[in-house]
């Protein structure tokens, strides 16, 4: 019989997904859906808000509110979201195009009003819906079909861009890990302000074959073998940091929450201050 | 009770979006619609309303559309180059029917162009400017006092079909200071979201009632859990592939609107029952058109105006009519040319003329007449 995850928490009947066998996300919306059943949140109370993209899709699986917006900017329209509601648990899922090429701007400023969204990026480093162009996450040096020389792009850490932005949760996950990145995003979810769990996925099809990476299976003990802690990485000189995958909590500050501060502005005004 | 006030028209909107039940307002700044975010800033909170400044136009279009879809009703408001940057996501409000209030306080483009100088010419932008086949309704007030009435009714026609509405405004309207009157009485009409009743329906967020042309509400972030996506998709929400499925809703949402245009249309005909000539004029570009007309007739002259209070969907019904009982129609606007090609489309009839004017200056009363007076 299919888990509780399944036949509560995705709709069944738009099952199966369309991410290819091997794929990460399945593994990292399962996390998702995990964390949200663990806190015991009402499926009503999270709203789910996406962009376009592989990751995206995950909107349309997930048994939640949701809204699968327009590339880029489902961040923003969460803004809207979470300001019209602010009891709704606003979630937000991207992929790295969606999330830091096309939807930069609207992910440095939400981390910088400190709005209570919390987004997960499921990070393959590939533009998969499109066939494999080289994303803001590529690692130089790496190969795309946009990219067939090589890319000579340096890559965006989301995390450090995102806690460099005023981001007050911050915290790097990965497929493989899936019991330390569920942790991760129960607490961004629980977290007050702008939370964002930068979760490394795997894209067998595309980043894998381009790169000769080997299968999803070899992708997945590669995750397993080159990850450290944040604690580790900050005892560790640069170079030997180089193309780790690192896993824990980058950020954690108690900043005000943007709607909250807002609200103080409607109850001030109301008090005839 | 009616108050007299004096107002700029930037801010009677403003005034009128709050009296329609605005209650979220998401801008970036850009001459020459500045104060409305401004005003906006100043009254949601007292209203216990939202108002936020985003990073960007685009950010902006996106959040009104967020919190519209959670039941708060939202407006935004750019000029041109910003419009530009909306059309994406005005084309997600078609698609997933969720009502909004865009305004755009014209200016003098292309790009940057004249950014504090007066025009209209986006007029075709406010019809075609997001990709795919979709209907819009667009209102150009011509008065402070319009200003507020008419952005209550872009609320209420965005309520009742479940569409994005265009404000077109322009710089003439929208920096403009008159008294104009508002209205504390609760006479005026304030529509509200029209709700699921059958409740084999509520799951279903895009299930047409027969007979209706507009799905009815079940609000996203209450009891029942929705899918929204700017994809094609059924009645259930969902994406889909299925030819026949998107066809039909492409056909609904232009029929939409094509089938209530006489609810949506309004116009204002002024001396035209027994004109020769008749200028057709909209927004701020009427009041040139006013005195010209007014010179004229203490003349003797036989002349009119025609006013499309309604830019979209078009007035064609009403043009029509008019046309069949006058010789000539100038039409005047700041623009090269836009509603005269509507207008060129319709009139079969009648000699056409045109007072166009695209430097930033305003086409003044002289220039009206002298274009009437030049009709042979």
């Amino acid at each position: 019989m299919a888990s509780e995850l399944i036949t509560k928490y995705m709709r069944e009947e738009h099952l199966p997904h369309i991410w290819c066998p091997g794929c990460g996300h399945g593994i990292l919306m399962r996390d998702v859906a995990q964390a949200v059943k663990n806190l015991g949140i009402d499926q009503e109370k999270v709203c789910l808000v996406s962009g376009i993209g592989c990751a995206s899709r995950a909107a349309g699986y997930m048994d939640f509110q949701t809204m699968h917006t327009t590339h880029g900017r489902a961040i923003a329209f969460a803004t809207g979201v979470k300001m019209a509601r602010p009891d709704l648990e606003v979630i937000v899922i991207a992929g790295d195009g969606d999330c830091a090429a096309i939807g930069g701007n609207h992910l440095i400023h939400a981390a910088r009003r400190n709005i209570g969204i919390t987004v997960i990026v499921f990070n393959n480093d590939i533009y998969g819906m499109t066939g494999g162009q080289y994303s803001p996450t590529t690692p130089t040096g790496e190969f795309g079909t946009t990219a067939p020389y090589g890319n000579i792009d340096r890559p965006f850490d989301i995390a450090v861009l995102a806690a460099a932005a005023g981001a007050s949760y911050v915290a790097k996950g990965t497929a493989y890990h899936a019991t330390q990145t569920i942790k991760l995003i129960e607490n961004g979810i629980k977290h007050k302000g702008f939370a964002l769990i930068d979760c490394a996925g795997i894209c067998a099809t595309y980043y894998g074959r381009k790169n000769k990476k080997g299968s999803a299976v070899d992708m997945m003990k590669f995750q397993r073998d080159n990850t450290i802690t944040v604690e580790q990485a900050k005892s560790l000189p640069r170079e030997e940091r180089e193309g780790k995958f690192i896993l824990g909590k980058l950020v954690e500050n108690d900043f005000p929450e943007f709607t909250d501060e807002y609200q103080k502005i409607i109850d001030r005004l109301k008090e005839g201050k | 009770m009616k108050n007299r006030v004096l107002m700029q028209g930037n801010e009677a909107c403003v005034e009128g979006a709050i009296k329609a039940g605005m209650r979220f307002f998401a801008g970036y700044p850009i001459t020459p619609s500045t104060e409305i975010a401004e005003q906006s800033a100043v009254r949601l909170p007292q209203v216990g309303g939202h108002f936020i400044q985003m990073e960007d136009e685009i950010a902006s279009m996106a959040a009104i559309i967020g919190a519209s879809a959670v039941g708060t009703k939202s407006m935004t408001a750019t000029s041109g180059p910003g419009f530009s940057l909306k059309q994406e996501n005005i084309g997600y409000a078609c698609m997933t029917e969720i009502p909004c209030v865009i305004v755009d306080v014209q200016r003098s483009g292309p790009s940057t162009g004249l950014p504090t100088s007066p025009s209209q010419s986006d007029v075709m932008q406010a019809r075609w400017g997001t990709h795919g086949d979709h209907s819009i309704i667009a209102i150009s007030p011509s008065s402070v006092q319009e200003c507020y009435h008419l952005a209550i009714r872009a609320f209420n026609l965005a309520e009742k079909y479940r569409t994005p509405v265009i404000f077109l405004m322009d710089e003439i309207v929208g920096h403009l200071r008159e008294g104009i009157e508002i209205d504390d009485d609760e006479n005026i009409e304030i529509i509200e979201r029209k709700m699921k009743q059958r409740p084999d329906t509520l799951h279903l967020p895009y299930h047409v009632c027969e007979g209706e042309d507009v799905p009815r509400f079940h609000l996203t972030g209450y009891d029942i859990r929705y899918n929204i996506t700017g994809l094609a998709h059924g009645a259930d929400g969902f994406p889909t592939n299925n030819n026949e499925i998107a066809g039909q809703l492409v056909t609904r949402l232009m029929q939409k609107i094509e089938h209530n245009v006489d609810d949506i249309v309004q116009v204002e005909e002024k001396y035209c029952d027994d004109a020769e000539t008749v200028i057709v004029c909209y927004g701020g570009t009427t009041r040139c058109v006013m005195s010209a007309v007014e010179e004229l007739r203490a003349k003797g002259k036989k002349v009119g105006y025609f006013r499309p209070i309604t830019i979209w969907p078009f007035p064609e019904k009403q043009l029509k009519a008019l046309s069949e009982k006058v010789k000539n129609i100038i039409v005047a606007e700041h623009n090269y040319g836009q509603i005269l090609l509507e207008v060129q489309r319709i009139v079969k009839n009648c000699k056409i003329g045109f007072v166009g004017k695209v430097d930033g200056t305003v086409i003044m009363p002289k220039e009206i007449v002298k274009a009437v007076e030049e009709v042979k």
